[in-house]
């Protein structure tokens, strides 16, 4: 084999005849080369076998080794090295000899590896590989790449440490040197086998930045309880479980590892690790997609509808929501999970939302649906539309997770203008309510509204009212037109909310005033673009 | 909202005509003040609603809120009525006592009240509608007469 030289020799030797799987001992003697893990099962393990039979006298025992590092990027290359650097005859699987007493009498093959259990024998096959893609194309999902994540049962990872202080022991007799520990990574590899299968199977590039995840779960039971002498000999690893997982995670495991030293790990673990029973179990196979944002700006022209579901104590105390009116929708088209649903600031149930509407953000969570053109949004934005009269949407489109900071943003900084019908107990004539449309720049402090103390702290608001218009009515009542500053509560400023808010206009205009209608005319946030209809 | 507003009743003594108001006092005793209650805020954004409260005073039913001296020499002393934490006391009143009696069920309310989620429901139930209160104050003249 042509990546494995003179000094791989006792290595290959020790863990060929204590049950490791070829792939798991090209790992631990370094090999970099992808292609050749991908290599099928039997052809490695007779390479392996001529490596050892081959005369120690040869002068170019050692071969070129394969010029790229391992890599640790997930990203397919095709191309990076021709088939024809291996020294490889014929195809025809051997059993192997017993003559050099190199590995056990049954066709090792079938043996589970002591390292890997397996991951890097069956779960490297066709037939799982299959299982994995029938899964993916009955779950339904539109995507374009994938990333496969694959969790693996800790004790793997205390089963290399094993094996390789086997490794180490038997050079240290042999008198030998032993070249850094930095073994082939157990997923690495992995990867670099079943990502070319998986890709074509799927008809997909992997990538490790794709947005939809393959991930399967791996378990072996059998062994589950090989990881325990890490919590007595490590027990500042291992913090309390909650909701009655396992202590040992993969990431508790690897730190008592490294704390542990090699004297007390041997004395707790047999090395070489034992040869398994059974293969590991594929436990679940899921898919997911990650999260698509769908932004617009919506009106409500009921004064009868919350934005938000409405119900106390399980009851639900008003019919429907803005929420719900635009995201079942969406729901249904991108055929997600969940939503959630935020907009740059709110409305009461009894407010109207009037002009060009407030701009809203609906993250869709793992849609099964992700591409949708232009005409498509449009389509879906006149569906919306025509199902309710109670709310309208325009600018519906897709965005980025980023893109939702701008909205926020509106929220806490930018104007609004509102328009307020008031009531006032003591008669006024035009004269009186005139002089409002003269105050620029009105300062106010507002303590929080009583009416919303009991979810929100108490405190005092500075907020600015930019302009005001008054349109008189008859005596008692006018029409106000305002533009405040983003987090001004509008109907305190009219009614006073028990003299929290000062000035109001009841103090303004010395009389008691109270507040019959509020619109909100315009949110003054530039976002999400407007779309050309 | 559980929020209650405690205001005088609008047949309390100081609202009879002909009295003044001398002098409010928050100050219960000599450690207690309604004036020092702590409600310390959080950002809306953190979900720390809670926390606020733990520093806020627990009024029982009769705890006083202050007391009020008139300027012909009595005292009375104002009672919390409702079970819960004490949010704020009006600092207006103190600064302009007229509002007080001028304005008793609004700008010059007293305190505001925030009853316990369990115990909110029981609370409201066990107050007086406008209407019976105006038959208990009736009862209370003819029998008086």
């Amino acid at each position: 084999m042509s990546s494995l030289t003179e000094k791989d020799r006792p290595i290959v030797q020790l863990l060929l005849s204590t049950g490791t799987c070829p792939r798991c001992i090209l790992r631990f003697c370094r090999v970099g080369s992808q292609m050749l893990y991908r290599h099928p099962h039997e052809d490695l393990m007779k390479d392996l076998q001529e490596f050892l039979k081959s005369s120690q006298e040869k002068e170019d025992t050692v071969c070129l080794d394969v010029a790229d590092p391992p890599c640790k990027r997930i990203r397919l290359e095709h191309g990076e090295e021709g088939a024809d650097e291996l020294n490889y005859n014929g195809a025809i699987p051997q059993l192997p000899s017993a003559g050099d007493g190199n590995s056990a009498t049954e066709s090792p093959a079938l043996k589970v590896c002591n390292v890997c259990l397996g991951i890097l024998q069956e779960f490297c096959e066709a037939d799982f590989v299959k299982k994995v893609c029938q899964k993916v194309n009955s779950a339904d999902y539109q995507f374009t790449s994938f990333v496969f994540s694959v969790s693996l049962p800790p004790q793997l990872s205390v089963r290399e440490r094993a094996a390789w202080l086997g490794v180490k022991q038997q050079m240290r007799n042999l008198g030998l040197p032993l070249a850094k520990d930095d073994i082939i990574q157990l997923k690495e590899a992995y990867k670099w086998i079943i990502h070319p299968q998986l890709s074509e199977e799927l008809g997909v590039p992997a990538d490790g930045k794709s947005l939809f995840e393959v991930s399967v779960v791996f378990a072996h039971p059998e062994t589950d309880e090989e990881c325990h002498f890490l919590a007595t000999a490590c027990p500042d690893c291992f913090k309390p479980a909650k909701n009655k997982q396992s202590v040992f995670t993969r990431m508790a495991v690897i730190k008592a590892l490294e704390k542990i030293k090699e004297v007390d790990f041997l004395k707790h673990f047999p090395c070489p690790p034992s040869s398994p029973k059974n293969l590991c179990d594929a436990l679940e196979i899921q898919c997911n997609n990650g999260a698509i944002f769908v932004a617009g700006r919506y009106n409500k022209y009921s004064r009868n509808l919350p934005q938000t579901p409405w119900i106390i104590d399980g009851e639900r105390k008003l019919e429907s929501s803005v929420e719900e009116l635009i995201s079942e929708h969406l729901m249904a088209e991108f055929k997600a999970d969940s939503f959630n649903f935020s907009s740059s600031g709110r409305e009461d149930v009894d407010v109207r939302t009037l002009g060009n509407g407030r701009p809203f953000a609906i993250e869709l969570v793992n849609p099964r649906r992700i591409h949708f053109t232009a005409e498509e949004m449009r389509k879906l934005q006149q569906a919306i539309n025509d199902s309710s009269d109670k709310i309208q949407v325009r600018d519906l489109q897709l965005v980025t997770r980023s893109a939702i900071g701008r909205m926020k943003e509106g929220e806490e900084e930018k104007t609004k203008t509102y328009s307020a019908l008031i009531w006032t107990d003591k008669a006024i004539q035009r004269e009186d309510i005139a002089f409002l449309d003269d105050i620029k720049e009105l300062k106010l402090d507002q303590k929080t509204p009583l009416r919303v103390l009991h979810r929100r702290p108490l405190a005092v608001r500075c907020r600015l009212i930019h302009t005001m218009k008054s349109e008189y009515i008859d005596e008692h009542h006018f029409r106000l037109h305002l533009k405040t500053q983003a987090g001004t509560y509008i109907k305190e400023f009219v009614h006073g909310d028990f003299g929290r808010t000062k000035p109001n206009i009841g103090s303004l205009l010395n009389r008691t005033a109270d507040i019959l209608e509020l619109d909100v005319e315009s949110v003054d946030v530039d976002w999400p673009p407007t779309l050309a209809d | 909202s559980r929020i209650c507003v405690i205001t005088l009743a609008e047949a309390h003594p100081l609202l009879q005509s002909g009295k003044t108001i001398k002098n409010i006092n928050y100050q219960i005793s000599a450690n207690c003040s309604r004036l020092q209650n702590k409600v310390s805020g959080k950002s809306k954004r953190t979900c720390l609603f809670i926390f606020q409260m733990q520093g806020a005073q627990f009024l029982t039913e009769l705890a006083p809120l202050c007391r009020i001296s008139s300027s012909d020499g009595e005292e009375y002393t104002i009672y919390s009525c409702i079970r819960g934490r004490l949010i704020e006391v009006n600092e207006n009143i103190l600064s302009n006592p007229a509002l007080l009696q001028e304005k008793p069920s609004t700008e010059g309310y007293i305190a505001v009240v925030l009853p316990k989620f369990e115990e909110s429901k029981s609370i409201t139930q066990g107050l007086l509608t406008q209407k019976e209160y105006e038959e208990v104050l009736l009862k209370r003249r003819s029998s008086a007469s």
